[in-house]
């Protein structure tokens, strides 16, 4: 077994740091020892898509590294989506529109959303469907999460 | 019972309504806690040592190396667990044997599939519990595996359990758990009066609930000899039953916290690691922790059977069914328990069939033990049923939803298995689908098809218990033991403002644990807005009896005299009167103390649950990959107290029967090792897989429920494979009769059709 190593990183703003063995997983170091919970692991080969984080500002699946790979880097997971108590437009669409059912895919449904819709803020509904495969949900049959991202989508441009 | 206060001639005020999710911010914020969010001081990790093989007898377990390497706890094989009682008892959907779980949870001499729990270790992290593994030697003497209904039926089939017996074969060894059979009339004098018959066979495969949450489970042991579990589960009071059962502890030792739950579906009403994880606490004195991998919940957790199905049907010229013969052979997994006698009572469920006669074969495989999903049974059975009714109705020549009308069931028809139908929707929900925009479009377009089919199911009713808390400024909390998997807390909090006149915000739905509420059966059968909505509405009774008492004490009056109507409490001839509930609960240390009402029901009055759904498809003809262009549900939900939760459910029972339909598979080789146990092969719909589903709610209340209430949970799951069969059918004239129709079977069927039989391509050599 390889010594554990220091590493540093930003994570939702502010500067954590910790121990992590060479193999510890991103999305365990995330969520034993940063307490950060609300990331998800689902399936643990990078198809599932709950785990999703953004690293220094882009989608990745925090399954798929290793902890000391993040080490300096800008994370953000989903308890950072929301600023100051105040939901992300994002977080209140998914929540108005249900978005979901039994939650567990939606902390990685909405980093991938996040992340879609900085690139293209004014999607179609087929665009939509074509960035969410990157998250398997298996309870709403995705109707309430493309709506949910369309809505967001469209309050997000009028209120920039 | 307390009269209804609600008043339902003049429409209701909560319920129907669609008020925002109570469980939402915590979903959307990450605070939700799920069964492996959560964590103790001083925690093991526990991991279990799986079978490589599908069929081996155990002939010796070595792990000292693995208890001597530095930090491992505790190592624990099935020597550890007691013998438990070898008979069926009635749990939930499923009925289970203790012997038989005990010896799913750790093998005894014998491991009967691949990923069979063989060991489990606990150690201070995980990676150590990972190594401490590859030190456990295990010396296996391999056997034959038999992977099919088919093989284990035959002759000289390979036994899986030298004690196995049943009923018809006597004291000879055999594969089969079971037979059951189901008449009515004379299906020979039926099939005679026939002028057109029908005979179809059909094979499905193994699939798998999909949920994306991999089971877990933390447990801890004091010296007092409690325990608690938590984790994320359908039934907490199962896993604390299974879990006393499989350990021989008692029942009442055990207290189960059930965490926020990441998809059931039936997968998750029975257990897996909640007993390895106390075994090891009791072991350790620590607490243990133990989450599956995904490979580990495809091969070792319990997905739904597989099954050979063959179904004859005659019918009169004018479409009128005369006789039906279904013959059902289901995978029960390593150990009986398919759920085969559920698909027979479903198959012919929708329709009034004077002569029947059903069969079903319960049949144990080298495969994980099957587990509920969704409707347990019925799909694999209606995909057989519905595309032969609707054979029978291009025979005819009649529109396949007027077919169903014209056979279907209805108020008095006899059930298969049971006595005549009370009210039922099922002609409402075909009705709406030949209503509906979808089914009077046209479609257009080359290798396009239309298909329709149509579900049952029973829907459960079984245990529950409420309590209706009324907090001092006068909202409340609505206390259940019904663990939320498809919006129970909402319909629960809705029924409960209605009672009370409050809004559905006002209400704060809790689920609580084994200790904290009655016995409160599984989340299972769609029956918690049925059966916890009944207690619910009964123990909000109860609170408004106890208000009504209340303001009677107030204003020196007798109970009876009080009225509560449009959010306020009346006595006539009273200048005190009227006040408003918040008034009230401001008076309440002043007039008795707190207002709790409570209630328990064992439900009766079930209502069942019918579905037609309307598919539209388009094939490729060179890969045989079948497009979904629209799809259109019809539920019958008795009575929508959430619409909007009503429609989710309708849309996800669609999407996974659309998966089930298409590609998704249990994937064996020859040695019976799993080849697709992982989300990449094992393949469930994206979001871009599938349309838009569009939903009609029909409401035909059920006169057994006080609001009319079906369940929603479990019947839009069913029509989907024979819908979408029936759509290809029309779209390129053949007719599939496996599962899933992936392109490989597809594209063979397709080119067998067109007598192009040699030029099936490698890929689509599909056996």
């Amino acid at each position: 077994m390889a010594e554990p190593r220091k590493i540093r990183m930003t994570v939702n703003g502010q500067a954590r740091e910790g121990w992590a063995e060479p193999r510890r997983l991103l999305a365990d170091f995330l969520r034993e020892d940063l307490g950060l919970t609300g990331t998800h692991i689902g399936c643990e080969h990078g198809i599932c898509g709950a785990c999703t984080v953004l690293l220094n500002g882009e989608a990745a699946r925090s399954c798929l590294m290793l902890a000391v790979q993040a080490d300096g880097a800008e994370l953000m997971t989903i308890e950072g989506l929301a600023r100051g108590g105040v939901l992300h437009p994002l977080q209140e669409a998914f929540w108005e529109h249900h978005g979901l059912q039994c939650g567990f895919c939606t902390p990685g449904m909405l980093m991938a959303a996040y992340d879609f819709l900085r690139v293209n803020p004014d999607p179609t509904e087929e665009e939509i469907r074509e960035a969410l495969s990157a998250v398997l949900c298996r309870c709403t049959g995705y109707q309430g999460i493309v709506r949910a991202v369309k809505a967001a989508a469209d309050r997000m441009r009028s209120a920039p | 019972m307390a009269t209804n206060t609600i008043d339902s001639s003049s429409g209701y005020r909560v319920i129907g309504t669609r008020p925002i999710r109570p469980d939402g911010v915590d979903k959307v914020t990450g605070r939700a806690k799920y069964g492996a969010d959560y964590a103790l001081p001083g925690m093991l990790h526990g991991k279990v040592l799986r079978s490589p093989h599908a069929h081996a007898r155990i002939k010796a377990i070595r792990f000292e190396r693995a208890l001597k390497l530095p930090g491992v706890k505790a190592v624990v094989t099935g020597k550890d667990l007691p013998e438990g009682e070898n008979k069926s008892v009635p749990l939930g959907e499923m009925s289970v044997n203790p012997r038989y779980l005990g010896h799913n949870i750790l093998a005894r001499d014998k491991a009967l599939y691949q990923g069979h729990a063989v060991a489990a270790v606990a150690a201070v992290g995980l990676h150590i519990a990972e190594q401490a593994l590859e030190l456990i030697e295990v010396e296996y003497e391999l056997l034959p595996p038999v992977m099919t209904v088919d093989e284990a039926m035959a002759n000289s089939a390979p036994i899986l359990d030298p004690e196995l017996r049943n009923e018809e074969q006597g004291d000879e060894p055999t594969n089969i758990a079971k037979h059951a059979q189901l008449k009515r009339g004379e299906t020979e004098a039926g099939f005679k009066s026939a002028q057109i018959v029908v005979e179809r066979e059909f094979r499905t495969a193994m699939v798998h609930q999909g949920y994306i949450e991999p089971h877990n489970a933390l447990a801890t042991y004091g010296s007092d000899g409690r325990a608690t579990i938590y984790c994320s589960t359908q039934g907490p009071f199962e896993v604390r039953g299974m879990s006393a059962a499989v350990l021989g502890v008692p029942v009442g030792s055990i207290k189960v916290v059930p965490a926020e739950i990441g998809g059931g579906f039936g997968g998750k009403t029975t257990v897996y690691l909640e007993p390895l994880a106390l075994l090891l606490a009791m072991k350790t004195g620590r607490p243990v922790k133990m989450v599956m991998t995904r490979a580990e919940v495809l091969r070792a957790s319990g997905p739904t059977s597989g099954s050979h199905i063959k179904v004859k049907m005659g019918c009169a010229r004018d479409g009128k069914i005369t006789a039906a013969g279904v013959w059902l052979a289901y995978e029960a997994g390593a150990f009986p328990g398919s759920p085969v006698a559920a698909a027979a009572m479903t198959v012919l469920a929708p329709y009034a069939i004077p002569n029947v006669l059903i069969d079903a074969y319960d049949v144990v495989v080298n495969r994980p033990k099957t587990a509920a999903y969704r409707a347990p049974g019925a799909t694999n059975a209606a995909f057989a049923a519905e595309t032969v009714i609707d054979e029978l109705a291009e025979r005819c020549g009649i529109d396949p939803l007027e077919m169903r009308i014209l056979n279907g069931a209805r108020e008095g028809t006899p059930h298969p298995a049971g006595p005549p139908y009370r009210r039922i929707g099922f002609i409402e929900t075909c009705e709406a689908i030949k209503n509906s925009p979808h089914y009077s479009s046209e479609l257009n377009g080359a290798n396009r098809g239309r298909g329709v089919a149509s579900g049952f199911w029973f829907n459960a009713g079984m245990q529950s218990a409420a309590m209706v808390n009324i907090h001092a400024d006068g909202t409340a909390s609505v206390v259940t033991g019904s663990p939320d998997i498809g919006g129970s807390r909402a319909s629960c909090a809705m029924i409960a403002a209605e009672v009370l006149g409050l809004e559905a915000e006002e209400v704060r739905p809790v689920v609580t644990d084994t200790d904290a509420i009655g016995h409160t059966d599984v989340t299972g059968g769609s029956r918690v807005t049925f059966a916890t909505g009944m207690a619910v509405f009964q123990a909000a009774e109860d609170a408004m009896r106890q208000l009504k008492e209340r303001a009677a004490k107030l204003w020196e009056c007798k109970p009876e005299e009080v009225e509560f109507r449009a959010g306020k409490f009346f006595a006539k001839g009273n200048p005190g009167a009227p006040i408003t509930i918040k008034e009230l609960a401001k008076r309440l240390p002043r007039t008795g103390g707190p207002v709790s009402g409570r209630a328990t029901v064992n439900a009766r009055g079930v209502g069942p649950a019918f579905a037609t759904t309307c598919i539209d498809v388009e094939v490729d003809l060179d890969t045989g990959k079948v497009e979904i262009l629209r799809c259109t549900v019809a539920q019958d939900a008795g009575r929508a107290i959430h619409p909007a939760y009503v429609e989710g459910q309708m849309q996800g029972g669609t999407a996974q029967g659309i998966g089930w339909a298409l590609n998704e598979e249990y994937v064996y080789d020859a040695q019976g090792r799993m080849l697709n146990a992982g989300l990449l092969d094992y393949r469930m719909p994206t979001c871009p897989d599938l349309p838009m589903i569009e939903t009609i709610i029909v409401e035909v209340p059920n006169p057994g429920h006080p609001l009319g209430v079906r369940g929603v949970g479990e019947v839009s799951i069913v029509p989907p494979p024979a819908a979408v069969a029936n759509a290809i059918y029309r779209a390129v004239g053949v007719r599939l009769t496996e599962l899933p129709m992936s392109p490989p079977r597809v594209l063979k069927a397709i080119l067998t059709h067109s007598g192009q039989p040699s030029s099936v391509p490698a890929a689509a050599q599909v056996s």
